[in-house]
């Protein structure tokens, strides 16, 4: 029996990371907010891999956090170590990454989500959708609740008709025992969304007790670093916890290959497409045949709990060959399996189907976010959560929605790529994929986004107010070190001896010694007298932006030829078959992706520069008429 | 908004071409490739007459400029028109410092395209504009295909191989940076570019004069058999800078090669593939020689300067008589040619070549002799062709130049991340000619290269 529960303005599908920001987003933009999760228990669960950040992902999330979502200061209260990757290879790569304590991740962002306003929590399964007039109307639950609502956000990540492999053993369920949605997966077939087949994988679990960590090698955390969210301070008495190195060998490798028949992914049974760059542990060893080992890392799972993560080891072989071949490593002779490792099989959607707000281009109000868009990973679903949770709230305001191009964010480089070219493969966010990545810095990511956030209403007067006295000490400190002279003293010769630098003979400003590569902003205090006092992410940022100011500037010149094409806009209304002179691969692309500019245009595949000089033209003919 | 540069006449005959600018920056890269003999400011829609110099102040042509001032003028931009009287390698060439000096060369129709964009073309027009835009495109496009199927996008390639091999490395070591992926050294960076520097180096050095004609001047190679026809063929077609193509000549046994030496397209006739030649097909007599020599429009006759004439080699010298000839006396390596001053070669009155076609000594003469043979300005053009050239030229260079940033980089000490920026625009540079989406290539190379995830 089903029964009336109530009128809200959005309902969101989905507990996990992109469920969390989408429906914080949207409650703290006012909007009465349901939440569903088929079980409270898997809020904002790490299924996988017990770590947040890294390359590009760590990027994410201070993106993230520049927004006003929770991921960062989520991570903050909960990590047990902390690391910042890439300190060598240039400013536009250093990522910050953190090992999470996962119950702890849960619980805090359990609690923040029920002690936010507007925001109702429900553990439920949805089951069905239902539209009027090609808009979302209602929403009903497994038990009969029938919901009214303006907008639906769907982040049902691996739970649309999750099936769980372990080699001959097979089985319909979510990750970690919960669940899965199948009867949602259905009603979306019926309201004529596309689904497709992806899967992914994950490693066996581990107690800590039996495994001898003194044959591997210790990984160590950072403790004087920086948080995750600019509102955050990490305590540097804080205690971390080490991660392990270990490694495979020959007969982990005579194991598996021993074995591959009984792999559902070499045995056919997996029909889903997986991720080149989660291959398991049997893909790594048939496809890199000449490798004599992979490495194997050791994550701890938390503080209150001996479960270890294995990195590296992620496998859908049955658990007899598992337990066989992870015991193989050095360390793991006695391992004792807590979990083992599986693959999943999910239904997801064709990402090129949705607006760049994220909404569905063929429902009005229907809006999706996170792993049931084809991505991977945490940080990629957290982001998309956000923007579908601010773009659904402005939605309903009768607002514009908030869509950050591809020089802005690696938000925007993601959204851009799975929208304009779709994806065939779980989608991982990198840092190659960003063309303008060294304006992509995570140190900048406020510069950037900060503005955006505070006008949607998620950063607080307070954070923009010292979010803007931030950018105006920069900018007053970069102005002072172009002016101030540094007179070719005894003083200052022996200061660039000692720091391996050239001699001046003539006054030079501090700008040009600090672009000098054996120098840095800090050693130059020493003769630098009056210095104002700088808060440590602002002494960075005036090194970085001064340092490297003419490469900077030579990738800003690239965007703003970007942005040429990118703010000529083409209205969703145009019907591409009646532009003459398209051609007619051209004309169905463009039909299906309903690009918003020109620019976006010209980044599908199949739509040629040809192409664009029609679409131009077409576009000067309509302003004419 | 870029200021662009084309040859907006037909190309191939015609006694004038017209070389066209158009954008803000026009008068400024005039100003670097033109000296007008009166140096007062033009005012608009006048004419000066003036040289074209390039960069060591050589004179290229003599020609007449006109000016046209922004918004008169056709584009409603800054435009001038240099009207050359040189043929298409003068034309090429000027239009080519025109690049060099900043100009873009136009996109298919571009001209009319900002014409129209910026009002000068009314609404009724607009359809015409956009068929002229894919008529030139699908030319150049098809022009294109047909220069990728030679050497050249081999050796885009194998360039665009160690680039995305050395980017792979990069880009894998900065995403995955807990894997035991080495550290790409700054060393092993340069080294890399250095490699493809040159090999970039190569391929625009063989545009220099160089464009591929589809219809090249039928060329036939001749000689008794072991004169040496097979090694002076590979010699020609291994040349670096020779771009060859190969298409299969209307009989079984012709393989039409493509060959531009020296900015002149050859078609040469390969009979039975002398080039893969065994005894057998080397055996090849007169008579076929005969109907070869008959076909082609220049003949290269080559003998063995080790030994006396023999009653073969009497017939191809009474053949090649009334023909476009070369004569070769080969094997110059082993001993001075016995044949100097033989009657019957010097009463052929044809140039004579000593030359090892097996080492390639004195080719550069051959080289030179078949440039001083044919005024090119005969010929006719696809513009297609012509214009795609020019286009991959250009792609190179820039190429180039963003290698020799990522270089001076490196010397900067700056770190692998901004490197990387410049490996990129190398990278789009060479996708732009091969017409490939290049973000995808780097992660498609990391994740054949390595193993890396959970």
């Amino acid at each position: 029996m089903s029964y009336y529960a109530g009128k809200y303005d959005i309902a969101v599908i989905g507990a996990g990371h992109a469920g969390c920001e989408a429906a914080l987003a949207a409650a703290r933009m006012g909007m009465k907010t349901l939440m569903f999760s088929i079980s409270l228990e898997a809020v904002a669960n790490m299924p996988c891999n017990p770590h947040i950040g890294g390359s590009s992902k760590g990027h994410l999330v201070r993106e993230i956090d520049c927004l006003g979502g929770e991921m960062g200061k989520n991570i903050d209260k909960s990590y047990i170590q902390l690391k910042m990757l890439n300190t060598s290879k240039g400013p536009a790569v250093y990522s910050l990454r953190a090992q999470a304590d996962r119950k702890k991740y849960q619980a805090e962002m359990k609690h923040t989500l029920e002690k936010q306003e507007n925001l109702y929590i429900k553990q439920a399964e949805i089951v069905n959708i239902t539209l009027e007039n090609n808009k979302v109307k209602s929403i009903e639950t497994n038990i009969g609740a029938i919901y009214d609502v303006d907008a639906i956000i769907v982040a049902t990540g691996t739970y649309l008709k999750g099936k769980i492999f372990i080699g001959d053993t097979s089985f319909e369920s979510g990750p970690d025992g919960v669940f899965p949605s199948n009867k949602l997966s259905e009603c979306l077939k019926n309201l004529g969304v596309n689904l497709v087949r992806f899967k992914t994988g994950t490693p066996a679990r581990i107690n800590k007790k039996s495994i001898d960590f003194s044959k591997m090698e210790i990984q160590e955390g950072e403790k004087n670093i920086e948080a995750f969210s600019l509102e955050d301070e990490i305590d540097p008495s804080k205690e971390q916890l080490p991660c392990y190195l270990t490694y495979t060998n020959k007969r982990t490798h005579d194991i598996i290959k021993a074995n591959l028949h009984r792999s559902p992914l070499y045995g056919g049974k997996i029909e889903g497409t997986g991720p080149r760059y989660c291959p398991s542990i049997e893909d790594k060893v048939v496809r890199f045949s000449d490798k004599e080992r992979h490495q194997v890392f050791i994550e701890p799972m938390g503080e209150n709990t001996d479960e270890m993560y294995v990195q590296g080891m992620s496998s859908s072989l049955p658990e007899d060959v598992q337990i066989e071949m992870y015991r193989t490593l050095p360390g793991l002779e006695n391992a004792e399996f807590t979990r083992p490792a599986y693959a999943i099989e999910y239904d997801c959607i064709d990402p090129a189907d949705l607006k760049l707000s994220l909404e569905y281009k063929k429902i009005d109000n229907l809006f999706f976010a996170g792993q049931t868009n084809g991505t991977s990973g945490y940080e990629e679903a957290a982001c998309q959560g956000l923007i579908a949770g601010i773009n659904a709230s402005l939605k309903l305001k009768g607002k514009n929605p908030i869509i950050l191009d591809r020089s802005q964010g690696y938000i925007g480089v993601l959204i851009d790529d799975i929208v304009t070219k779709g994806t065939n493969e779980p989608y991982r966010m990198m840092t190659s994929r960003a063309e303008y990545r060294l304006l992509l810095r995570q140190d900048n990511a406020d510069l950037r986004l900060t503005e955006i956030g505070h006008e949607v209403g998620l950063i607080s007067d307070e954070r923009y107010n010292s979010f803007l006295k931030k950018k105006k000490n920069i900018e007053t400190e970069i102005a002072r070190i172009k002016k101030l002279t540094i007179k070719p003293t005894e003083e200052v010769n022996e200061f660039l001896e000692k720091h391996g630098s050239s001699k001046i003979s003539a006054g030079v400003k501090l700008a040009d010694l600090l672009k000098r590569t054996e120098l840095n902003y800090k050693a130059l205090s020493e003769i630098d007298n009056d210095r104002p006092l700088l808060t440590p992410a602002e002494a960075q940022e005036v090194e970085i932006q001064v340092k490297y100011e003419g490469y900077i500037k030579m990738q800003e010149e690239q965007v703003k030829k970007f942005k040429k094409l990118e703010d000529k806009h083409l209205s969703e209304d145009i019907n591409y078959d009646e532009i003459k002179g398209l051609r007619i691969e051209a004309r169905q692309k463009l039909n299906k992706v309903k690009p918003l500019s020109v620019g976006q245009a010209s980044r599908i595949s199949g739509v040629s520069p040809a192409d664009i000089s029609v679409l131009l033209i077409y576009l000067e003919q309509q302003r004419r008429k | 908004m870029d200021t662009i540069a084309a040859i907006s006449t037909a190309t191939g005959n015609g006694g004038i071409g017209i070389i066209r600018l158009s954008g803000k920056e026009t008068f400024e890269i005039l100003n670097k490739v033109f000296v007008p003999k009166n140096e007062k400011k033009a005012s608009g829609y006048t004419m000066k007459y003036g040289h074209i110099i390039d960069a060591n102040k050589n004179i290229v042509d003599e020609v007449l400029v006109s000016y046209f001032y922004e918004p008169k003028s056709y584009t409603t931009e800054n435009m001038c028109e240099i009207n050359s009287h040189g043929g298409f390698v003068v034309e090429r060439k000027i239009l080519e410092l025109c690049i060099a000096n900043g100009a873009k060369l136009a996109e298919p129709g571009e001209f009319t395209k900002r014409a129209f964009l910026n009002g000068r073309i009314d609404l009724v027009q607009a359809e015409s504009i956009i068929d002229l835009i894919n008529s030139k495109s699908e030319k150049e496009a098809r022009a294109s295909i047909n220069q990728l199927e030679g050497k050249l996008s081999k050796n885009i390639n194998s360039i665009k191989a160690n680039l995305l091999d050395l980017m792979a490395d990069v880009e894998a070591s900065i995403d995955y940076p807990e894997y035991d992926i080495e550290d790409v050294t700054n060393n092993k960076v340069l080294d890399a570019l250095n490699t493809i520097e040159s090999k970039l180096y190569n391929i625009s050095n063989s545009f220099k004069n160089g464009k591929i004609l589809r219809e090249g001047i039928k060329t036939a190679i001749v000689g008794k058999p072991n004169a040496g026809k097979s090694s002076l063929l590979n010699t020609i077609l291994n040349e670096e800078r020779a771009i060859v193509s190969e298409i299969q000549g209307t009989t079984r046994d012709t393989i039409e090669e493509f060959v531009t030496i020296e900015g002149i397209t050859l078609k040469l006739i390969d009979t039975a593939g002398i080039r893969n030649a065994t005894d057998e097909i080397e055996r090849i007599g007169v008579n076929k020689s005969k109907k070869i020599i008959k076909d082609a429009e220049l003949v290269i006759a080559i003998f063995d300067g080790t030994r006396d004439l023999e009653e073969e080699d009497y017939e191809i010298l009474e053949l090649i008589k009334d023909k476009n000839a070369i004569i070769i006396l080969n094997k110059a390596d082993i001993c001075d040619s016995k044949l100097d001053s033989n009657e019957k070669i010097i009463n052929c009155h044809k140039n004579i070549i000593k030359m090892s076609a097996k080492n390639g000594d004195n080719i550069d003469k051959l080289y030179e002799q078949i440039s001083r043979m044919y005024q090119i300005n005969n010929i006719e053009v696809d513009d297609g062709d012509i214009i795609t050239n020019i286009r991959h030229k250009q792609q190179i260079d820039e190429a180039i130049k963003s290698v020799e940033k990522a270089k001076e980089t490196i010397y900067n000490g700056m770190p692998i991340d901004i490197i990387e920026i410049y490996l990129k625009q190398v990278l789009t540079e060479l996708g732009k000619i091969t017409g490939d989406d290049v973000s995808e290539d780097i992660i498609n190379e990391i994740f054949s290269k390595f193993c890396l995830g959970k």
